[in-house]
C-alpha cells in the first residue's frame, strides 16, 4: 500500500498517454461488452430453455404446419405430460421497423406451459374471456406506451386485413433472460379468420415427465408421425433454439473473431506504450535499484503499472457498456434479450488484466535484468 | 586514516588486490589493477585521475553496484564481492548513500517523497518515516521545499535533496560521482559545505569522484588513479578547512 502514490505518481508522469491508453482499455472493454451482449441475445433463448420441454416441428421446415389432431396423440405418448400449440403471425404495428413477435396461442395450455412468464390470474382471465384479447411482454408494452385496454390493430402480412386486439394482460419475465417482448393472442381467433389452412398449427410445446428420458421420448414422437402426410422433427427446447440461432450464422465464432482481434491490438498497443515508459526511466530504475530496491520489486513495480491501467480502463469500458445496456435494445426490439450480465463483466475483467499482465511483462522483465552500472552509463 | 598500501587493518573499508577488467569488443581494458584501500569511519576521500582512469568504476565497486574481476571489498566486516545479487541489493540498502553528478531524482514525486524512497524498504511506521525525511531535509536546508517537485528547485537544491536521500537511512558511508559536476561554482561551494558539515558534524564516512581540484581539496585526503592503482597526492589535518 505504501508504494500506490509511486506507482500513481509514475502513471501520471504523462498524463496524455495515460489517458489515451486507459482510453483503449476502456474502448475495447466497451466493445467486448456488447459483443457480449448481442451474442447473449441471440443465444440467450439456448441458455434458459427449459431442460423438460420439447418442441415438435413439421420435418420438412418450420413454416410447413402441422395438423390439430396430433395434439392428442401427443397427450398418449408415455412420458409426455402436456402438449400447447402456437402459430407465427407476423403482423405489422403501424411501421415495418416496430418489430415484435406475434404469436396466436392455445389459451387453455399456454399460461401452464411457460411458468417462468408471470401473469396475474386476474388479467389471465380476462385475456382468456376476451376473444380479441391479448397478452403483451413488458418490454414491449413499455416500448409502445401501451396499458391495459388499449385497443391495438395490427396489420396481417401473409393473412391480409387489419386485426384489432385489447391488452388484457401484461406478462413479466422471473429472470434477466426472459424474452418479454412477444405479443400472444388466441389461437381460435386466428383459426376463425384465417381464409387458408384451418385446424393447423405452427409448432407444438410438449412438457415431459422427466429430461433423462428425452431421447427416448423424441424417438418415439418421431416414429409416430412417421410416414404420415405431415413427419415431425422433435428436438428438446434448447436445441431447437440453438438450431434458431444457427441460421444467423456461426455468432460464436463471429464475436471470438472480432474479440480476439480487439484485444491482440491492445495488446500491442498497451505493450508498446509500456516500453516506452520503461525506456525513458532506465535511469530512474537504476537508482531505485541502487539504493537498495530488488529487481523484482522493479518487475512487480512495472507490472502493477501495467495492471492499474488495465483495471481503470476495464471498469470505465464495462461500465459504459452497462449504462448502454440500460437505455435499452438499440434495434426496437430485435434483440430480446439485452443485457450485460455479471459474467460477461467478469470476463471482461479477467480479460483486461490479463492483457495488462502480458502487456506488461516483456518491460517488466527487462527492467528487472537491467545493471545498474549499465543504465546509469546511459543517464 | 587512509592508505593504498594494502597493510592497514581494521579500517571500515578495506580494499585488497582489486581487479576490473573490460572486455571492448576484441580489446580487453585493464582498468583497477591490484588496487589497495583502507579507509577509516569519519574519513573524506576525494579520487581523482583523468576521464577513464577507473574512478567511477571504483566507486560502483566501492558501492556493491558492480563486481570486481578480482580482489576483495570488506565493509565493516562483511565481505561484498562474493554476494549474491540479492543480498548486495540488501546491503546497499543498509549501508550505501549514493549521489550522482546529474542528482537523479524522480521527477513525479515532491522533495519529500524522494527523500522517502529509501525508507519505504524498511519496516517504519509512516511517522518514523516522516521524522526521519523532515529531518534529513532539515541537514540539507530544505524544509521549506519539502513538498517542491524536482522540477521546481534549481540545480543545487536538487543535489541537497539527493544528498538527503542518500543520509535519511543513515548508510555506512556516502559514495558522490561528481557531486558538483552540473553546478555553478555557488552552488558547488553550497553542495561542498554540506558534505564537508556532514563529515565533520555527522562523522559520515564520504568517497567522493572528482574532476575539481577545488572540490578535492575539501576531502582530507585526495587520492589519484594512476595506471589502474591509487597514488596519495594530497593529505590535511582532519578538521582543517
Amino acid at each position: 500500500m505504501k508504494f500506490l502514490p509511486f506507482i500513481f505518481a509514475n502513471l501520471f508522469r504523462k498524463k496524455i498517454r495515460t489517458v489515451l491508453t486507459v482510453g483503449s482499455f476502456a474502448v475495447a472493454l466497451f466493445l467486448f461488452g456488447l459483443l457480449f451482449v448481442v451474442r447473449g441475445a441471440f443465444t440467450g433463448g439456448v441458455d434458459i430453455a427449459g431442460a423438460d420441454r420439447l418442441v415438435t416441428i413439421n420435418r420438412t421446415s418450420i413454416i410447413q404446419p402441422l395438423p390439430l389432431s396430433y395434439r392428442d396423440r401427443l397427450l398418449k405418448i408415455p412420458g409426455v405430460k402436456q402438449v400447447t400449440f402456437a402459430n407465427w403471425f407476423g403482423g405489422v404495428y403501424q411501421d415495418e421497423r416496430n418489430f415484435f413477435p406475434q404469436f396466436a396461442v392455445d389459451t387453455d395450455t399456454m399460461h401452464q406451459m411457460f411458468p417462468e412468464l408471470v401473469i396475474s390470474d386476474d388479467q389471465w382471465r380476462a385475456f382468456v374471456a376476451d376473444r380479441e384479447g391479448a397478452v403483451v411482454g413488458e418490454n414491449t408494452a413499455k416500448r409502445f406506451g401501451w396499458k391495459i385496454g388499449d385497443r391495438i390493430p395490427i396489420r396481417g402480412t401473409f393473412i391480409p386485413g387489419i386485426w384489432e386486439f385489447n391488452i388484457r394482460a401484461i406478462y413479466h419475465g422471473t429472470r434477466p433472460a426472459d424474452d418479454t417482448t412477444q405479443f400472444w393472442f388466441h389461437w381460435r381467433y386466428f383459426d376463425e379468420r384465417k381464409p387458408f389452412g384451418k385446424g393447423a398449427v405452427g409448432w407444438y410445446t410438449i412438457r415431459i415427465d422427466n429430461p433423462d428420458r428425452a431421447v427416448e421420448i423424441i424417438k418415439t414422437i418421431d416414429q409416430e408421425f412417421a410416414n404420415s402426410p405431415w413427419e415431425t422433427k422433435t428436438d428438446t427446447e434448447k436445441a431447437f433454439a440453438a438450431s434458431w440461432v444457427k441460421q444467423f450464422g456461426n455468432i460464436q465464432f463471429l464475436i471470438l473473431t472480432i474479440g480476439g482481434v480487439v484485444f491482440f491490438t491492445l495488446l500491442l498497443v498497451t505493450g508498446n506504450t509500456m516500453a516506452i515508459a520503461v525506456r525513458e526511466r532506465i535511469g530512474e530504475l537504476a537508482v531505485l535499484k541502487a539504493i537498495g530496491y530488488s529487481d523484482g520489486f522493479v518487475l512487480r513495480l512495472i507490472l502493477a503499472e501495467s495492471l492499474m491501467v488495465a483495471a481503470v480502463g476495464g471498469v470505465l469500458g464495462m461500465l459504459l457498456a452497462k449504462l448502454f445496456t440500460l437505455a435499452g435494445d438499440p434495434t426496437r426490439g430485435l434483440l430480446p434479450f439485452f443485457y450485460l450480465p455479471a459474467s460477461a463483466i467478469v470476463a471482461g475483467m479477467v480479460t483486461a488484466l490479463a492483457v495488462g499482465i502480458i502487456a506488461g511483462m516483456l518491460p517488466a522483465v527487462s527492467a528487472m535484468r537491467l545493471r545498474v552500472v549499465d543504465a546509469l552509463r546511459r543517464v | 586514516m587512509v592508505r593504498v598500501d594494502g597493510n592497514g587493518n581494521s579500517s571500515l573499508i578495506q580494499v585488497r588486490g582489486l581487479d576490473k577488467k573490460y572486455q571492448r569488443g576484441s580489446e580487453e581494458i585493464h582498468v583497477l589493477q591490484g588496487l589497495n584501500l583502507d579507509v577509516e569511519k569519519g574519513e573524506f576521500v576525494a579520487f581523482m585521475g583523468p576521464s577513464g582512469s577507473g574512478k567511477t568504476t571504483l566507486l560502483n565497486l566501492l558501492g556493491g553496484v558492480d563486481v570486481p574481476t578480482a580482489g576483495s571489498i570488506t565493509v565493516a566486516g562483511d565481505e561484498i564481492t562474493h554476494m549474491s545479487r540479492s543480498k548486495l541489493t540488501n546491503w546497499r540498502a543498509r549501508h550505501v548513500g549514493f549521489v550522482f553528478q546529474v542528482f537523479n531524482l524522480i521527477p513525479v514525486l515532491t522533495a519529500y517523497q524522494n527523500v522517502e524512497l529509501p525508507l519505504l524498504l524498511t519496516k517504519l511506521s509512516k511517522a518514523e518515516r516522516k521524522k526521519h525525511v523532515e529531518t534529513a531535509l532539515a541537514v540539507v536546508g530544505l524544509t521549506d521545499r519539502i513538498h517542491h517537485y524536482p522540477r521546481q528547485l534549481s540545480g543545487g537544491q536538487e543535489q541537497r535533496v539527493a544528498i538527503a536521500r542518500a543520509i535519511v537511512s543513515d548508510p555506512t558511508f556516502l559514495l558522490c560521482d561528481e557531486p558538483t559536476g552540473d553546478l555553478d561554482r555557488k552552488s558547488a561551494d553550497e553542495v561542498m559545505n554540506l558534505i564537508q558539515r556532514l563529515v565533520a558534524e555527522y562523522g559520515k564516512t564520504v568517497l567522493m569522484v572528482t574532476h575539481d581540484p577545488l572540490v578535492a581539496k575539501r576531502a582530507h585526503t585526495t587520492l589519484h588513479l594512476e595506471k589502474g592503482a591509487l597514488v596519495e597526492a594530497a593529505r590535511k589535518e582532519v578538521g582543517a578547512s
